[in-house]
């Protein structure tokens, strides 16, 4: 009777394409051990999110369009930007202020903020459950073509260049993808939560198994039991989708620590 | 065939000039120690060979064609960092990463592929090593699993960056005796670099000495000896020999074993 209702439907399988995408990207941002610079992201989409319905765009659009910009510009930016914590955490700060002014001159702010920052995935119509499986698909298409480099890089990143392969355009390239990944992480758990989902289930997975691949499909198979399991718990409760998502996500990723 | 010749090579870092006109030729099979104080530019020298660092003068070639860099023919292991060390994940699969390593899409690495990793770790003797998560194992279990890779894709040139570091007496032997073994066994040429000469005494064929920008290529009754060592550390330097060991002194101080500690202040 949970699938009975058209809005519960789509959530779940919009939860399922973000699941998929966050656990696969996120097990390499975790093996990277990149995982700021994905929480960084999904702050900037906060702005991008805000302008765009603020000019009457889809707020996708907008994070993903300055999830993109920033992800490429971290990337160029690469060793030039280790041990600049100051100046990344201003970066963050001046996208929420951002993204607030945006708000403030939108008309119904309280909602679309709280939508904004802790997701809405019981919103999720038709139009966005399409623009979700699109960017998933380019996302996970484009991992895939960079999955060896990307693999060789982040373990030997010196042998991976005497060998030929540039760590700068390899960074810029995972990173592109990491800033869809956040984009569309944000439409179901919002921009403030990206970490329970593309970090909590990569991070229990590496805990779990040293296997590479096995790990990448445990990633995205806890993924998968957090979206769905909070969206479950969300329906019979009438607590907040995000809430159980997180909760789910915390307790499989401490129960992986001490299993470990 | 000369594995290795080094023509008028000029290098320079960051404005920094490391090697200056420095000419040398080593021969295929020959076990080259690398030694030199911090900065003497061993890293650099191995990093030009591999195409990394491009030289500032003169021409290196490598088995007689120029340098380039994912040439087959050489084989890397730079010194350990510690980010890899913390990694859970497997010895099999941090090996495994370097099998064409640098094309793009999906890494299916092929029966072939596969029994390279499995012949490479066999050679090092780290085949059930190789099954558990690098952060669980030793400084020595992974100074085996990085020469496992380097030898990956039969190279016929070892480069071996410092693979000694921050291991104890035995452990360092056992690494020496190793690498000795396998380029015995596969007729390869290696360059081993190393903050002591004494480990490698047994095992070296020559000697290459680097500092002050200038090099020196030969036996250690060549190399080690006060006149070459002074002019390469630009100051007064004693040789001292006792009991099968070799001491390098500068006013009652023994240089290499200084470099050694610091390195070990440094690391941890």
């Amino acid at each position: 009777m949970i699938f009975a209702y058209d809005f519960m439907r789509n959530a779940f399988v919009a939860s399922g394409i973000v699941a998929l995408v966050a656990g696969a990207v996120g097990y390499f941002l975790v093996l990277r051990g990149q995982t700021f610079a994905g929480h960084a992201l999904s702050h900037v989409g906060f702005a991008g999110a805000t302008g765009a319905v603020l000019i009457g765009l889809p707020p996708l659009a907008g994070l993903a369009g300055f999830t993109l910009m920033a992800g490429i510009g971290i990337g160029l930016l690469g060793d030039r930007l280790s041990g600049r914590d100051v100046a990344i955490g201003m970066v963050l700060s001046l996208s929420l202020g951002f993204g607030l002014l945006f708000l403030h001159f939108y008309t119904s702010f309280a909602t679309q903020a709280t939508a904004v920052l802790f997701g809405n995935v019981l919103a999720v119509d038709r139009e966005t459950l399409w623009m979700l499986g699109g960017l998933g698909a380019i996302c996970l298409a484009a991992l895939a073509a960079v999955s060896r480099p990307l693999i060789f890089a982040s373990l030997q990143a010196e042998i991976a260049e005497a060998k030929g392969v540039s760590p700068r355009l390899i960074a810029v390239l995972f990173l592109a993808v990491v800033a869809i990944a956040v984009a569309e992480s944000s439409q179901i758990v919002g921009v403030l939560l990206v970490f329970t989902l593309m970090v909590g289930p990569a991070a229990a997975a590496q805990r779990l198994t040293g296997r590479l691949w096995l790990g990448v499909a445990l990633s995205v198979a806890l993924a998968l039991i957090d979206a769905w399991g909070g969206l479950t718990l969300a329906f019979y409760t009438d607590w907040p989708t995000s809430f159980w998502i997180t909760a789910l996500s915390g307790l499989v990723y401490f129960a992986a620590l001490l299993k470990a | 065939m000369t594995a290795i010749a080094c023509d008028r090579v000029s290098l320079a870092l960051g404005g920094r000039t490391i090697l200056a006109d420095v000419s040398l030729e080593i021969a295929e099979g020959e076990f080259v120690g690398v030694l030199g104080s911090n900065g003497s530019g061993k890293t650099t020298l191995m990093r030009a060979i591999l195409g990394v660092i491009p030289t500032s003068g003169g021409s290196i070639r490598v088995f007689e064609t120029s340098v380039r860099r994912g040439n087959p023919m050489i084989g890397y292991a730079p010194q350990v960092r510690s980010p890899v060390a913390h990694s859970r994940l497997r010895g099999w699969d941090f090996v495994a990463s370097v099998v064409d390593g640098h094309r793009w899409g999906l890494p299916w690495r092929g029966t072939a592929g596969r029994k390279d990793i499995d012949r490479a770790l066999a050679l090092v003797d780290a085949t059930s090593l190789a099954q558990r998560p690098i952060s669980e194992l030793s400084g020595g279990e992974r100074q085996r699993l990085l020469i496992a890779q380097a030898l990956v894709g039969a190279p016929k040139l070892l480069l071996l960056d410092e693979p000694l570091i921050s291991l104890d007496p035995p452990r360092q032997q056992a690494v020496i005796d190793m690498v000795r073994d396998i380029a015995g066994k596969l007729a390869l040429t290696v360059l081993f670099s190393a903050h002591e000469i004494n480990p490698l005494l047994g095992a070296l064929d020559r000697v290459l000495y680097l500092g002050n920008t200038h090099a020196a290529l030969g036996s250690v009754d060549q190399v080690i000896t006060s006149p070459v060592l002074s002019r390469l550390y630009g100051a007064d330097i004693e040789v001292i020999r006792l009991r099968g060991r070799i001491f390098v002194m500068s006013r009652g101080h023994d240089l290499e074993r200084d470099a050694h500690q610091h390195e070990h202040n440094h690391v941890h």
